[in-house]
């Protein structure tokens, strides 16, 4: 009696029918596409993005070429080289991040004991070239400098749970 | 129309004139077909992703509008035309180009026979049926040629599979055409559309032919390696199947060969089995309704019905697609082996009683 | 020179030309191809003298589904060309009475007093010649036709019963029970307390 029930079953398609009235119901639901250019999705607070050097409000860089951020970093993406500045004290003469290694893990945030490497919430950069995605100190220190405001807020807005 | 060209070109020998005409018309066909390939693809993005609760493409447009996305396939036959054509060290170079040109012919050769209208029709052949059946079934050799000259193991196993594929099924579908044979008494697509006249809808083959209605459906969508028929292309299994190695304008080739098959599936099960260019309502409706001006003109019989059909059995096409995973290749070939054939096989036993015994309102004698 | 001249010598030379291609080609798969071909151009002849159900049901039949079975079982086979022109020479004097048969059989039909070729008949488009041939098959040759379908059948059965071999040790799928599965024969839900932290 099973079989002859899976029998007919099979043989007018019932169970075919039954599939396709699930995606002709779909057919009609509302869309949940996202125009991505002209809308976006929201962003966590702890998202993480491009990097960014911080400098204190005087404007002294935050970097105190401690390596941590080097020696965490699992996919090696980081360079640093130091030496003693003028006034005695020890900074990066030379802090590279290479984004096409980089995974984006935060390690290097997290190690940071000064709250100077940081990821931003900037997602949407692009390289025409190899080089361009080779953050150099420079670089990175402009990303800092011209998103100060925006990281600064999204570390406020973390900070209850660090 | 053909009276006025071959006034023009009477200067030429007759020969030429007649040539020149059949290319026109030719033309005449192929164009708006080729159009509707065009936006078949279209089509089929828009559907299946409403179906899976996207908006598909929106963004390429006209003149800066962007009308839902229309310019899409343009642009993306643009792009194929611009690609380079990239022939594999060892291929037979003349086959792996000649392939897909075998694939796409007889999909638009085959409209020939394919009445429109109750004038429309290029060739009207007593045999228009059988020319159907002999012309698609050299298709079969464009994808056998592409696997075997592009010299690839996945092309290969590909070509493999589909030829078994294409070979099964045409025997299921062959046996559902000899049911509307049977039925229409005429192998002639014009008499067949004919013999469903009488009580609109009622009267069309898809009643008594339920069955093989079905069953020539489902072949069809085998027949063109659609999904959940695709493992020819399997691209989870052999990477894209027959054409993996072809890129640029020969692979759009492919491409819209696919596509031109699946309007010619959607065209000849329309022509069959729901009664072409009549109307659902001809002969059930009272005659004053066909009277009035413009309504009259759109409820009675005319080409708008045969594409309306058309495009039904087209949307089941990618609704198909969208909802159901692929077969297993020996899924397929019991499906095709050791259900369809006793399914049709039946089901003409029936028909030939049924024709015997004057069924009305199909078989009445008259 | 009429249009349905050309056509007849074009298609008779592309013919001639793929018949000889197919002896002569040196790669299987391209003699079975060049058999397609000449299977159409055959048809195309065949239209030209009205056989058009002949034409069609060769094209439908040959190339459709014998050729592609041919195809498939070439494209899988690696043929050892130099081992099939082994014995080219012994077979040479066979070939050669069986060629020289053909050869007069034809010079004996073309040279005849032409009985054999003025006696068709032209006939108007609306002649059907499916539906002649249906009639004459299914009444006047009515036996023959019965009894060639017959052997036909036997042919299939024999076939399949040569190639048909049991096994019973070996394990393979029966789809039928596959498709016929349950999930509950399949997958216990099992309903667990969550694990207390100590």
């Amino acid at each position: 009696m099973k079989h002859f029930i899976q029998f007919i079953k099979s043989l007018f398609l019932l169970e075919l029918i039954k599939g396709l009235s699930v995606t002709g119901r779909y057919f009609f639901k509302r869309k949940f596409t996202l125009h991505y250019p002209e809308e976006h999705t929201p962003l966590s607070p702890r998202f993480r993005g491009l990097h960014a050097l911080r400098r204190y409000p005087n404007g002294e860089e935050r970097c105190i070429a401690c390596k941590l951020c080097e020696a965490v970093c699992p996919a090696l993406a980081i360079t640093i080289e130091s030496a003693e500045r003028d006034d005695g004290t020890r900074r990066t003469t030379r802090y590279d991040i290479d984004l096409t290694k980089c995974i984006f893990c935060g390690y290097c945030e997290e190690s940071c004991p000064v709250d100077s490497i940081v990821e931003t919430h900037i997602f949407e950069y692009h390289g025409e070239e190899r080089g361009d995605l080779y953050m150099t100190k420079e670089k990175l220190l402009a990303v800092g400098d011209k998103y100060e405001a925006e990281i600064a807020q999204a570390r406020a807005q973390d900070a209850r749970y660090r | 129309m053909i009276e006025w060209i071959t006034s023009v070109l009477s200067f030429l020998p007759s020969e030429l004139v007649t040539v020149i005409t059949i290319l026109i018309k030719i033309v005449v066909i192929v164009l708006p077909l080729m159009i509707a390939v065009a936006y078949l693809t279209y089509a089929e993005r828009k559907i299946i992703g409403a179906m899976q609760v996207r908006i598909g493409p929106n963004r390429v447009g006209f003149f800066g509008f962007r009308m839902f996305g229309l310019g899409q396939p343009i642009a993306d036959a643009l792009k194929l035309m611009l690609k380079e054509i990239v022939i594999p060290n060892n291929a037979s170079k003349f086959l792996f180009l000649l392939a897909p040109l075998l694939l796409i012919g007889p999909a638009l050769a085959a409209w020939a026979v394919i009445p429109f209208d109750a004038q429309l029709v290029l060739a009207d052949i007593n045999a228009g049926l059988l020319y159907v059946l002999a012309v698609t079934s050299i298709g079969v050799y464009g994808v056998i040629i592409a696997g075997w000259s592009s010299n690839s193991k996945y092309a290969l196993l590909g070509a493999m599979r589909s030829a078994a594929q294409i070979v099964s099924y045409e025997i299921a579908m062959g046996f559902a055409l000899v049911g509307v044979l049977m039925a229409a008494g005429s192998l002639n697509f014009g008499e067949i559309v004919r013999g469903q006249e009488g009580y609109g809808f009622a009267s069309w083959y898809m009643w008594p032919l339920l069955p093989l209605f079905v069953v020539y459906f489902i072949s069809g969508v085998a027949e063109t390696n659609r999904a959940p028929f695709d493992v020819a292309e399997g691209e989870s299994e052999i990477v894209a199947g027959f054409h993996v190695e072809y890129s640029g304008m020969p692979f759009a080739v492919f491409f819209l060969a696919e596509y031109a098959n699946m309007i010619l599936i959607s065209g000849l099960a329309s022509v069959m089995f729901l009664g072409g260019w009549l109307s659902p309502i001809a002969g059930l409706a009272p005659d004053s309704v066909f009277e009035i001006p413009l309504l009259g003109l759109l409820l009675g019989n005319g080409i708008h019905w045969f594409f309306a059909k058309m495009a039904v059995f087209l949307f089941f096409f990618l609704w198909l697609r969208a909802t159901f995973p692929r077969y297993r290749y020996d899924q397929i070939m019991r499906l095709g082996w050791k259900v369809f054939i006793p399914i049709t096989i039946f089901w003409l036993l029936v028909l030939g009683i049924a024709i015997l015994a004057g069924l009305p309102p199909w078989f009445a004698a008259t | 020179m009429g249009f349905e001249k050309i056509i007849f010598y074009l298609f008779s030379a592309l013919l001639i030309m793929s018949a000889s291609m197919v002896i002569t080609v040196r790669n299987p798969v391209k003699a079975a191809l060049f058999l397609v071909l000449s299977f159409f151009a055959c048809a195309v002849v065949w239209l030209l003298m009205e056989a058009e159900f002949l034409a069609i049901v060769l094209v439908l039949v040959y190339v459709g589904a014998v050729m592609v079975l041919f195809l498939f079982v070439v494209m899988m086979l690696d043929i050892n060309i130099e081992r099939l022109r082994a014995g080219f020479i012994s077979y040479l004097p066979v070939g050669i009475v069986v060629a020289l048969m053909m050869a007069g059989m034809l010079i004996w039909i073309v040279s005849g007093d032409g009985s054999a070729f003025n006696n068709s008949v032209t006939h108007n488009a609306d002649y059907s010649n499916t539906r002649e041939l249906g009639r004459v098959l299914y009444t006047d040759f009515l036996y023959s036709f019965e009894i060639a379908a017959v052997i036909l059948l036997v042919a299939i059965i024999a076939a399949i019963s040569l190639t048909l071999r049991r096994r019973p040790n070996t394990k393979h799928q029966k789809i039928e029970n596959q498709i016929a599965v349950k999930r509950n024969e399949r997958v216990r839900m099992v309903k667990m307390k969550a694990e207390e932290k100590k």
